[in-house]
């Protein structure tokens, strides 16, 4: 809860403007370059030299590339470090450190110097070990680096960095180099380190280099990434995706994530979702030529993870509690049919055209093997679950009841008004109905 | 992993495969073994795929003159390159090559999955193509069941043709009770669980694979037909909240997944 608090102070990322610059860049995250690492290894010295800033030193190291600047401005406003001074020993020098300001300058921090637990340090009157207050300032540096990135400034800057790549790129060959963005599994430190997040897949993977090994996820935070990308629509790739035609087709792989500039404009109906075409390939497993059978013991049983409807529409036949909307049985035989007839992937973007279209007919079939039925209005009855609730409630999944039957449905929509997330232009909040209770969700 | 190579002295190395398999880059490869290469039936056709083919196979097997000039020798590597991997490529997919291979596997030679929920899951070479010059190798991971990019350039140049479409998915059928589960650390004695010594067990195990193909785990009876039910997934959360659109694609992918599920579970009833 700490962390809402100064996020709310924090000018919403206002969308349209910074869209608009960015509209130019969703067609370059073509160029597969992995190891932008191999850059700046200059900096070994542990002493910042008097040109160089402590935070632009820090940000320079090896390991850090991941980093951006975090403005001065903003570790300097109290408001923005909320609760840090309890997580971050030595918490005077940590600030004087990350601030280049002369050791023991009077009234430097009034506000966190009238912490006790600094208190007590300072009544020891314990002058700490130059490595360990570098520890402490890194600390102080990546929490607040967690908070700053999640504001407007500090998405800009990471957007850039984005752009030129300096994340690297997802190591899955079927997201074809898309860009990817630093996460963390934890807001709190010493969790874990720091891991990537691609959105073409919504997976997280290990950075390649093992000098990233060392750096804190909770540095990034768990946030950051998805709200970067809520932030930047055209960046994040959409939810659903139509293999290419084959006059497209012939195009190189490489080009391919840049061809939404001379095909048609990519739109996805969902305002509030990616703009981005996305890659939709899945690997399919052969053997001689042969697709490997589901019926194997070593058949595919992890495509769905990867797979995505060909239609923005095939999203809303799951309902709420994943299970597919469906009033008719007869596609249960039909199924089996297209099954069979399943045909392999090919890789070969010049040949697989047709492969793929029909690949993509088992994904489309609305069958309910649960047997769940929806009466009615099956279409929209996941839109309608959705629903917006009122701002007040500080935690909206427990403001809704627990456990609604069905017919209870009207009651809990008519509740419901939009809510503003803090930090987020324009994002809004609504609930979604699981099996287990209510869970929210940012659109 | 990128550092595995061996410590063998690789320009002194007397015989062409050994050399070749110790320098640098080459460490995804297996060592063929010499009766496979003499057996002429084995390389049917790649006579035509290989320039200089007799020499580059006499180059590999440590049977060439010495006469032949430097220039000459430059290509006739590439050739004898090109001809090992393409045997190779056949080789792997053998009862003996896919023994040989899973030991490599077992020891990640191949590296591991970047995925993170994967829990370092130890990769497999694959192909996209048998053809060669076309695309790199790449890795197959049997637990998301899905191919990375190899970390290294070193590794990323190698061709996929030398490793061939079929190898991973050729070796899960033949020893399907190396088939990953899709959660939990990584364990190569499936049956032993929480036997202390791993590497022993590890051991006993290939000993007993080696003789007789696991026909026995087939009689077992072991299904996977749920396993997708146990893979572990990333959720995507802004302040906590599922991030809407993603989570209903996740729903959706889940719900694809669960018909699967149901459809191999009613197979299974009918058998």
């Amino acid at each position: 809860m700490s962390r809402q608090a100064p996020s709310s102070s924090l000018e919403p990322p206002q969308g349209e403007v910074e869209e608009e610059e960015l509209v130019s860049a969703t067609g370059e995250g073509d160029d597969a370059m992995e190891d932008v690492e191999e850059q700046e290894e200059g900096y070994s010295s542990s002493t910042p030299t008097s040109t160089l800033t402590w935070i632009s030193w820090f940000c320079s190291l090896p390991g850090h590339e991941y980093f951006c600047e975090v403005s001065e401005d903003f570790i300097e406003d109290d408001f923005n470090l909320t609760g840090l001074n309890v997580m971050v020993p030595f918490w005077k020098e940590a600030m004087e450190m990350v601030l280049d300001v002369e050791p023991g300058a009077p009234g430097t921090f009034p506000a966190k110097s009238s912490s006790a637990h600094l208190r007590s340090d300072e009544d020891t009157s314990k002058i700490p070990d130059v490595s360990i207050v570098e520890a402490s300032a890194e600390l102080l540096y990546g929490l607040v680096h967690q908070r700053f990135i999640l504001t407007r400034a500090g998405l800009q800057a990471m957007v850039d960095k984005y752009e030129a790549g300096i994340f690297g790129t997802c190591p899955r060959v079927h997201c074809k180099g898309c860009y990817v963005v630093p996460c963390g599994r934890s807001d709190l430190p010493g969790m874990d380190t720091v891991k990537l997040f691609c959105p073409n897949c919504n997976d997280i993977y290990t950075p390649p280099s093992s000098r990233f090994q060392g750096v804190d996820g909770a540095f990034f935070g768990t946030t950051f990434a998805h709200l970067f990308f809520q932030s930047y629509r055209e960046l994040a790739p959409a939810p659903f995706w139509r293999p290419p035609s084959p006059s497209q087709s012939s195009e190189s792989l490489r080009s391919s994530a840049s061809s939404s500039s001379h095909a048609p404009a990519f739109v996805n109906p969902n305002p509030h979702g990616g703009q981005k075409r996305a890659e939709g390939r899945v690997y399919t497993a052969k053997i001689y030529g042969f697709r490997v059978s589901e019926r194997a013991k070593c058949g595919p049983r992890m495509q769905w993870m990867r797979m995505r409807p060909r239609s923005p529409e095939e999203l809303d036949l799951v309902d709420w509690r994943g299970r597919w909307i469906n009033d008719d049985d007869e596609y249960d035989d039909e199924e089996e049919d297209v099954d069979e007839d399943r045909p392999m992937e090919d890789f070969d973007p010049d040949a697989a055209e047709d492969d793929d279209e029909e690949e993509e007919e088992e994904e489309e079939e609305p069958t309910g093997t649960n047997g769940r039925k929806v009466v009615g209005h099956a279409a929209d009855a996941s839109q309608r679950f959705q629903v917006s609730i009122r701002p007040p409630s500080s935690s909206p999944a427990t403001s809704a009841p627990p456990r609604t039957p069905r017919d209870d449905f009207g009651r809990f929509a008519v509740s419901g008004v939009p809510v503003t997330l803090p930090g987020v232009g324009g994002t809004k909040l609504k609930v979604v109905r699981q099996p287990r209770g209510v869970t929210a969700e940012v659109c | 992993m990128e550092d595995a190579s061996t410590g063998s002295d690789s320009d002194y190395s007397k015989y062409w495969i050994s050399w070749f398999l110790s320098s640098k880059g080459n460490e995804y490869f297996c060592e063929v073994e010499e009766d496979y290469i003499l057996d002429r039936f084995n390389l049917t056709g790649l006579n035509t795929e290989v320039q200089h083919y007799s020499q580059a196979l006499d180059l590999i097997t440590d049977n060439l003159d010495d006469e032949i000039q430097d220039d000459f020798r430059g290509t006739l590597d590439v050739q004898a390159r090109l001809l090992y991997g393409l045997i190779h490529a056949r080789w792997i997919v053998t009862a003996r090559g896919l023994a040989k291979m899973l030991e490599k596997y077992k020891k990640a030679d191949f590296g591991r999955c970047p995925r993170v929920l994967c829990q370092s899951q130890p990769l497999l070479p694959v192909g996209l193509t048998d053809v060669p010059y076309e695309k790199s190798v790449k890795l197959y991971c049997g637990r998301c069941e899905d191919i990375y990019s190899p970390k290294s350039s070193r590794h990323g140049s190698i061709d996929g043709a030398y490793f061939g479409t079929s190898f991973p998915h050729l070796l899960f059928l033949v020893y399907p009770n190396l088939i990953p589960p899709k959660s939990g650390p990584v364990d190569f004695a499936p049956n032993m669980r929480g036997a202390g010594d791993v590497e022993a067990s590890r051991r006993n195990r290939r000993g007993r694979e080696d003789q007789e193909p696991p026909t026995d785990s087939m009689t077992e009876g072991f299904s996977t037909a749920t396993a997708a039910l146990k893979a572990d997934r990333y959720r995507p959360r802004i302040f906590g909240f599922q991030v809407h659109e993603i989570a209903k694609l996740q729903r959706w992918q889940e719900a694809v997944r669960d018909k699967q599920i149901s459809r191999l579970e009613q197979l299974e009833e009918n058998v």
